[in-house]
């Protein structure tokens, strides 16, 4: 396998956060969430997520001005450079159309979120629905589940073969510019991962003691797949999940500044904000500070608390 | 090792065969199919007629894909929409000047990550480690555009703002490589101008792939300093210089000379937001303009051509392991 680099990283990562029981018995998810609680790095993330999604929720309701509303147009000339910075009846000043930037971000959260947790979700299903297949199959079915473990995995390979950001512009090629396909595109990147992910997992739990006793009480292989087996190999593919939240608004962001974006401009988004902001960094470079601030902290919370629970899933690390 | 590598190369003949079928349906599926993307979205309706008949498109499924495939192999995947020039070409052209901004960012990245992951590791919870950590977390949540657009406006005016392009000083071309060029024709004022317009640029592209490299070489070196060698190399009186080079460093660089490879890899696709923020003038800053103007044959030809070299350079690093490792070797 000429990939076997990359893929078997992600094979030694289903291993290594695939445990289930600890030496003292207690579960998995309990004494993670006992060594979250100790984490500073869970915390700050935890708190940065609620924060973020509390703005998703209530943002359109407290934001002072309509996202579209274009007031104060003719104070804003962003060809000859004359831009209005913050103000008090614009915190953060106004767009390029003369918009309020305080109120698109306000709004922009909700939408920055969606398509996040969207794009994750489609790898995730998807790629999850994969790697169920495949795990279960190897588990389960002898000569010819191998095989179609076999030709399952050379696909994924293929795609991961793809540069990540280059398959989002081959699909955002064939699709057209809409909300989407960003999050078709960005979706589709993630899903050779969650798929290898979850295989590898269920094969690391294959071993296990406890399959070996269900196998022993008679319960039927099927049975112990899809109960013990799927349940207990799961802890790898929600890390993954909370960490490509944040890669998928980075990535929504830079298909964007590559022209692949939301067209929509009614609908305010980070990303889409932010490349929008960078024809006008030389002469209003707050206009692309905001968003890319706001995108930075998300993208970091995410990655705190995904960063948090694989340390605090590592066996390695377990007291 | 001779059979390892031939059957490696053997390996990489279904992905390849997979990665063309991928790109074969892509551009079947692409808005108005392969005949406005090879004249463009302006072709008349009687081109789009003539060219799917030149291209066989009345054919069985399978007789298409035969062509395409045998497209591929003499490298002839049409022309540019945008300068007209054959797509090999076009690529050609430009790869030098990416490999050239790639292997930039790799030192970069290597030069410090390394030490300063090292240095996080011996000094845990003091505050490089801390501030490397935070750091290199940070330094992947930022999107590369922005970062990219931070130092041309904060430095631009140091090391000038654009890629090598619009340089003014150029060399003899030789080579393709800027800065070789230079050196190998002595002419060391455009050397030292290529040189400079690789520093912003280089750094911008060195963000993710340092936060990498920090990351996995303090993790790495913590791994091994709990090692039983290492304590028996300390009890056993070595100097602690001996110890930390010979047993600690050089294993736990292992795994992180994979990650190096992998990321260079990655890189030389990866650039497309840094070039284009800085119009540096490689297959990045193409393959941006490539979006703008539908030029579909640039984008599948360079998107194939990135991926083989993409998947070539994995196969090489994987074999490189096989050679610092004798234990991968036995598997």
């Amino acid at each position: 396998m000429s990939l076997t680099t990359t893929a078997s990283k992600i094979d030694r990562l289903a291993q290594l956060t695939a445990r289930t029981e600890t030496a003292s018995g207690a579960s998995l998810w309990r004494e993670a969430m006992r060594r979250m609680r100790a984490s500073k790095m869970a915390i700050i993330g935890a708190v940065i997520i609620a924060g973020f999604v509390l703005l998703a929720v209530i943002g359109p309701w407290i934001a002072p001005y309509s996202p579209t509303d274009q007031t104060w147009r003719g104070e804003v000339f962003s060809n000859r450079g004359e831009f209005v910075g913050a103000r008090a009846e614009n915190w953060f000043g106004l767009d390029h159309l003369g918009r309020d930037l305080f109120s698109r971000m306000l709004v922009g959260a909700r939408q920055t979120l969606l398509v996040g947790v969207v794009s994750m979700l489609i790898g995730l299903l998807i790629g999850a629905f994969v790697g169920i297949v495949s795990g279960a199959a190897v588990t389960l079915g002898g000569k010819t589940g191998r095989r179609i473990d076999d030709a399952i995995m050379r696909v994924t390979d293929i795609l991961l073969a793809l540069p990540s950001l280059l398959l989002a512009v081959s699909v955002a090629a064939v699709m057209g510019q809409s909300l989407t396909t960003v999050m078709i595109a960005v979706g589709v990147v993630q899903i050779p991962v969650f798929a290898r992910l979850l295989r590898g997992s269920m094969l690391a739990q294959g071993g296990s003691d406890y399959v070996l006793a269900a196998r022993s009480l008679g319960i039927r292989k099927r049975r112990i797949v899809l109960t013990q087996i799927l349940p207990n190999s799961l802890s790898p593919v929600i890390v993954q999940a909370t960490l490509s939240l944040a890669t998928a608004i980075i990535e929504a962001a830079a298909l964007s500044y590559l022209g692949l974006g939301n067209p929509d401009p009614a609908v305010p988004e980070w990303g889409v904000m932010l490349s929008a902001a960078q024809r006008f960094f030389d002469n209003e470079p707050m206009m692309s500070m905001y968003p890319a601030v706001g995108i930075v902290i998300t993208a970091l919370g995410f990655t705190l608390l995904g960063e948090a629970m694989r340390e605090a899933l590592d066996p390695k690390l377990r007291g | 090792m001779l059979r390892l590598v031939v059957r490696r190369l053997l390996q990489l003949i279904p992905t390849l065969l997979g990665l063309s079928v991928l790109l074969f349906i892509w551009l079947n599926r692409l808005p108005g199919g392969p005949a406005s993307a090879i004249l463009g979205e302006r072709a008349t309706e009687a081109d789009v007629a003539r060219i799917n008949r030149a291209l066989g498109l009345d054919q069985p499924i399978y007789v298409q894909y035969g062509r395409f495939l045998k497209r591929l192999l003499d490298l002839d995947l049409g022309t540019s929409v945008q300068t007209g020039q054959p797509v090999w070409d076009e690529f050609v052209l430009r790869f030098p000047a990416t490999v050239e901004l790639s292997v930039a960012a790799m030192l970069i990245a290597t030069a410090v990550g390394i030490p300063l992951g090292y240095i996080a590791a011996r000094k845990r919870g003091g505050w490089i480690d801390v501030a490397s950590v935070s750091g290199s977390l940070v330094g992947i949540c930022i999107p590369v555009f922005f970062l990219a657009q931070l130092l041309k406006a904060a430095f631009g005016d140091i090391f000038g703002t654009f890629g090598r392009q619009s340089t003014g000083i150029d060399a003899t071309s030789v080579t393709g490589f800027a800065v070789l060029d230079g050196v190998l024709t002595g002419e060391f004022d455009a050397a030292w101008d290529a040189l400079m317009h690789l520093v912003l640029p280089g750094i911008a592209l060195a963000t993710i792939p340092l936060a990498v490299i920090v990351r996995m070489t303090r993790a790495s070196v913590l791994e091994v300093l709990g090692e039983d060698y290492v304590r028996t190399a300390e009890s056993k009186g070595l100097e602690r210089k001996v110890v930390r080079g010979r047993h600690v460093l050089r294993n736990a660089l292992l795994p992180v000379v994979t990650a190096i490879g992998l990321l260079t890899g990655s890189l030389l696709s990866g650039a497309v937001l840094t070039e284009s923020v800085f119009t540096f003038g490689g297959i990045g800053s193409f393959i941006r303009t490539a979006i703008d103007a539908r030029d579909y044959p640039v984008l599948v030809g360079f998107i194939m051509f990135i991926a083989m070299i993409y998947v070539l350079i994995n196969m090489l690093v994987d074999l490189a392991y096989s050679v610092i490792d004798p234990r991968v070797r036995v598997h």
